[in-house]
């Protein structure tokens, strides 16, 4: 049949890449194994991993196990971290804070998530974006709209109750445990909503209605089919916040410190009061590290039992249940959950932040647009805005860009060791921000690299910080990228690197803007590893936050705090048009 | 008749432009591709035919380069190309590839996708202008060039993958199962649509697919493969006439597998025999018990017995039948014999379940499988 020879022309002579490989023969094999410029991309970025991950937790397990004036290996730093009842003490608080935070938030979340996933209740997206404006409050700034909601004597709500029941007391005082886990548990349940409200929308309507026609009342249905089947779901957002609230120190330091009650973050914290015992505190630290290993390890196990959750999409509709008369009271306890977590919080910031002096009330005399003038008017309060959204920016752009390499070299397999890599862009996760401050603050404050005081090492700390966000969203959408069209670049004659420029960019440039902006936000308003790595010239707006609230300047915070809203919110709105609506609120 | 065996001149004529020498590809303890020898002239239209998971696409993809094989080397015009110990990039081959998902980068137009290859060959804008133009003219898509594959059936999309893999004029076309994706009328349209294109270019192809009928339209030759080897390369006709192994034989088209005992003069099967000297070769190369393979097309059935005895006929009952719309399925159940063979008639040859009916078995057609 057709053997001819080729026609000339068809032969490789216009394509013009290479001449005939016959006319080189073997030699042209072994040239292939020049160095690509991709090749060193992702050594570079390796290497830059190893930098951020690597080095500052080697460091820490190092420091814990070193004596402070010789540098020998010695347990002694162990010794003074546990060797004393208060900080024994502080170590167990932290774990019942997180598991009381852990209760509540369920208490919040479960019942909110199955009202607007499963049934007829009205007002469905007032609750959901009320939720997702809890999930973007950063959680001092709840809690310092707490502060002047309930403190013991000039908290509006205790203020208000004395004045109707003639009361000596208030009615509820911040500066208690049972304060600091409200608080906490108002802009942690968001987390377990997610989770649980995305489980409810896949349990298909069939598996009710299977016990319903067995006989069921629609009500047992609820506590014996619905949320069994998203118990995982729970179970997941749980562990999520149990860690979070461990590792946190913002609400901690604005109501857990003047309230006296002892945690592990805030003893952390006073090792770094003078005299500075970074050694020590790693040695305190080391065990917070290994309670998030072991309890991401609990999450992936129960997570991973993929059976147990039937979320295949097929199979029926969605049938919302019919609340009938309960709607509205149904609507209504939402609501009181929302009001907690954002409506009179955010009352508080507002009356706050327009007021000469907020224990005044709510009079024209003491209306002002000072608070915010002032803001922009003073250069060191300028430059710690500026400060904060150029780090949160360039953190953002160093995260995604990082990312994006480590999650195209792992999953296209590009090295044996694809794993590893993978592990060390997630390994943070497992390291709470105080701690993985404390880790470079160890590393980067001396030479050869003493990076303290400067933005770069802001800018790095943050990045480690959120670098697993950024992998496991670009890991994601790699995933949803044939690799097909890569390959069909490099047969023409392109190289990876073009590949990527060419045709993974661009096709991902929604899911990479998305990421961009789910660093970019918790960058913004990051305290806990800011604390330790901030100077006076690179000061970031949570610092001055937490300040503010240490001098009992609530007017200039509130119009601080508002200031950051406002641009978390734009910067929320802009995704939406962007990226799409549910770049936010996604499981991760 | 073995087409690997291509005559060993040193003409470089005859040079195959790729030749696969003793291939082997492993995952881990899997052995995805056994020592599987090749040779492909230029010009020559190849398929590699078998089930999923015979190793069909992994051949392919050392072909193109994107997997390093364990052993063997892969040469292109007489230069290796791929070893264990090196392998040229796929982006240095001069291949192109049409992918079972098309690969159409919807980030960019139909016009932008077909010119991609050129640009990268550093041509002139005019050049580029004109070569894309005419080759989607050639797969009637000169109208869409500025649309984008998203507004593309899955058929047009197709079609720009295939312009888009030829405008460049690759030394090697490599398909990739690229029909399994289209419907069924459209893909039967496309076989042929990728035939003619072939006719009219004369690309080196190397075309991997499951469906034997594809293989069957666009080859010169096809490569039946299983387990990692190819069972038996040939040319459509002979491999549906002439199958040399059980696997081919049931894999192209449908058969009969029947067992033979060579005895003296004649053929003994379960039931009935047949004279040794009416098969191929007068049955000489029968040594011991074998297998032998028959078409239900290569067996005619009578209702009643040849009057003059010089066709051989086996008295049978027909034990059960399936109207397929193009033809008749028979199931025979010759007399005394524990066999159940299927037969295959026009749809104008009605017979009941439990007639008496005689088989007409043509030796010739019978071809010995291992």
């Amino acid at each position: 049949m057709n053997r001819q020879s080729l026609a000339p022309g068809l032969d490789g002579q216009e394509a013009g890449i290479a001449a005939r490989p016959a006319a080189r023969g073997r030699g042209r094999v072994r040239r292939s194994f020049r160095v690509e410029p991709w090749t060193l991309i992702w050594i570079g970025a390796t290497l830059i991993l190893l930098f951020l991950v690597i080095a500052p937790m080697l460091r820490l397990l190092i420091s814990s196990l070193q004596s402070t004036d010789t540098g020998a290996f010695t347990l002694e730093n162990y010794v003074i971290a546990y060797g004393n009842q208060r900080r024994l003490i502080g170590l167990g608080n932290s774990l019942l804070y997180g598991g009381a935070v852990v209760l509540v938030s369920i208490g919040f979340a479960v019942p909110l998530a199955w009202a607007v996933a499963r049934t007829d209740m009205p007002g469905k997206s007032v609750v959901r974006a009320t939720v997702l404006g809890a999930f973007i409050t950063p959680s001092y700034l709840g809690a310092i709209g707490w502060i002047l909601l309930a403190g013991p004597n000039a908290g509006w709500i205790n203020r208000a109750w004395k004045a109707v029941t003639g009361a000596d007391t208030g009615l509820f005082d911040v500066y208690s445990f049972a304060g600091l886990v409200l608080v906490t548990a108002l802009y942690a349940f968001p987390y377990i909503f997610v989770f649980t409200a995305d489980a409810l929308d896949r349990v298909s309507s069939e598996m009710e209605e299977a016990a319903h026609i067995l006989g069921m009342s629609p009500l047992r249905t609820v506590f014996k089919v619905t949320l069994p089947l998203v118990l995982p779901a729970v179970l997941g957002g749980s562990i999520i916040v149990f860690l979070d609230t461990v590792a946190l120190f913002g609400t901690p330091a604005v109501i857990a410190l003047p309230a006296r009650i002892n945690i592990m973050t805030l003893q952390l914290w006073q090792f770094f009061e003078f005299p500075v015992r970074a050694e020590a505190a790693a040695a305190y630290a080391v065990p917070l590290v290994l309670i998030t290993m072991a309890m991401l390890a609990l999450q992936r196990l129960i997570l991973g039992r993929k059976g147990y959750v039937s979320l295949t999409g097929k199979g029926g509709g969605r049938h919302h249940m019919a609340l009938g008369r309960l709607r509205w009271p149904v609507l209504g306890l939402c609501l009181v959950v929302c009001s907690l977590a954002v409506f009179l919080p955010y009352a508080a910031l507002a009356q706050a932040a327009f007021s000469r002096a907020w224990g005044q009330g709510f009079s024209f005399a003491n209306l002002t647009f000072g608070n915010f003038a002032y803001l922009f008017k003073e250069a060191s309060s300028r430059q710690i805005i500026l400060n904060t959204f150029t780090y949160s920016a360039a953190t953002a752009c160093v995260a995604v860009v990082l990312a994006l390499i480590v999650a195209y070299v792992v999953s296209r397999r590009l090295v044996p060791f694809g794993g590893v890599l993978a592990g060390l862009c997630m390994a943070p996760l497992v390291v709470p921000g105080i701690v993985l401050a404390i880790g470079f603050y160890a590393v980067y404050s001396t030479p050869p690299l003493a990076l303290y005081g400067t933005a770069a090492i802001l800018v790095l700390g943050f990045t480690t910080r959120f670098l697993p966000i950024a992998f496991a969203n670009c890991m994601a959408g790699l995933r949803s990228l044939n690799p097909e069209m890569e390959e069909a670049v490099r047969i023409l004659g392109g190289s990876r690197l073009l590949a990527v420029r060419r045709v993974v960019v661009p096709l991902l440039k929604k899911s990479l803007v998305g990421t961009w902006l789910l660093v970019f936000i918790p960058a913004s308003r990051e305290l806990s590893t800011a604390i330790f790595l901030v100077a006076a010239k690179t000061r970031v707006i949570s610092v001055m936050i937490l300040d503010l609230s240490e001098n009992g300047s609530f007017e200039l915070l509130a119009a601080l705090g508002f200031f950051l809203l406002g641009v978390t919110i734009l910067i929320v709105l802009l995704g939406y048009r962007l990226v799409g609506r549910d770049f936010l609120l996604r499981k991760a | 008749m073995n087409a690997t065996a291509l005559p060993a001149t040193q003409d470089a004529a005859a040079l195959p432009r790729l030749s696969l020498e003793r291939i082997t590809c492993k995952f881990g303890p899997y052995v995805a591709v056994d020592s599987l020898d090749l040779d492909i002239m230029p010009g020559e239209f190849v398929s590699l035919l078998g089930p999923s998971g015979c190793g069909k696409t992994t051949t392919l993809r050392m072909i193109a380069g994107f997997i390093k094989p364990s052993d063997g080397t892969i040469r292109m015009d007489g230069a290796a190309i791929s070893s264990a110990a090196a392998t040229l990039p796929p982006e240095k081959r001069q291949m192109s590839m049409i992918f079972q998902s098309y690969a159409v980068w919807p980030n960019m137009t139909i016009g932008e996708n077909v010119a991609f290859g050129l640009k990268l060959r550093r041509m002139d804008r005019e050049t580029i202008a004109a070569k894309v133009r005419e080759v989607l003219a050639t797969v009637h898509l000169d109208h869409l060039a500025d649309r984008y594959p998203a507004e593309l059936s899955g058929g047009q999309q197709q079609r720009v993958a295939l312009a888009r893999a030829i405008v460049i004029r690759p030394r090697v076309l490599l398909l990739d199962e690229p029909l399994s994706n289209l419907d069924a009328n459209l893909r039967e349209e496309m076989r042929y649509e990728i035939r003619r294109l072939h006719d009219a270019f004369n690309f080196t192809t190397v075309y991997v697919t499951h469906d034997q009928s594809e293989a069957m339209v666009t080859s010169d030759r096809i490569a039946v493969m299983n387990k990692g080897r190819i069972e038996q390369i040939d040319a459509p006709y002979l491999l549906y006439t002439r199958p040399r192994t059980r696997f081919v034989a049931g894999f192209i088209g449908r058969t009969n597998l029947i067992e033979g005992v060579p005895d003296g003069a004649s053929v003994r099967f379960d039931g009935f025999s047949l004279p040794r000297a009416a098969f191929e070769h007068g049955g000489d190369h029968f040594d011991d018990t074998v297998q032998l393979s028959i078409r239900p097309q290569s067996i005619a059935l009578r209702r009643s017995p040849p009057p003059d005895g010089a066709v051989l006929a086996i008295e049978s009952r027909l034990v059960e039948r399936a109207f397929l719309g193009e033809s008749w399925d028979y199931i025979v159940a010759p007399v005394g014999s524990g066999l159940r063979l299927r037969v295959a008639a026009v749809p104008s040859e009605l017979f009941e379940v439990g007639d008496a009916v005689w088989l007409v078995l043509d030796p010739q057609q019978m071809m010995v499988v291992v």
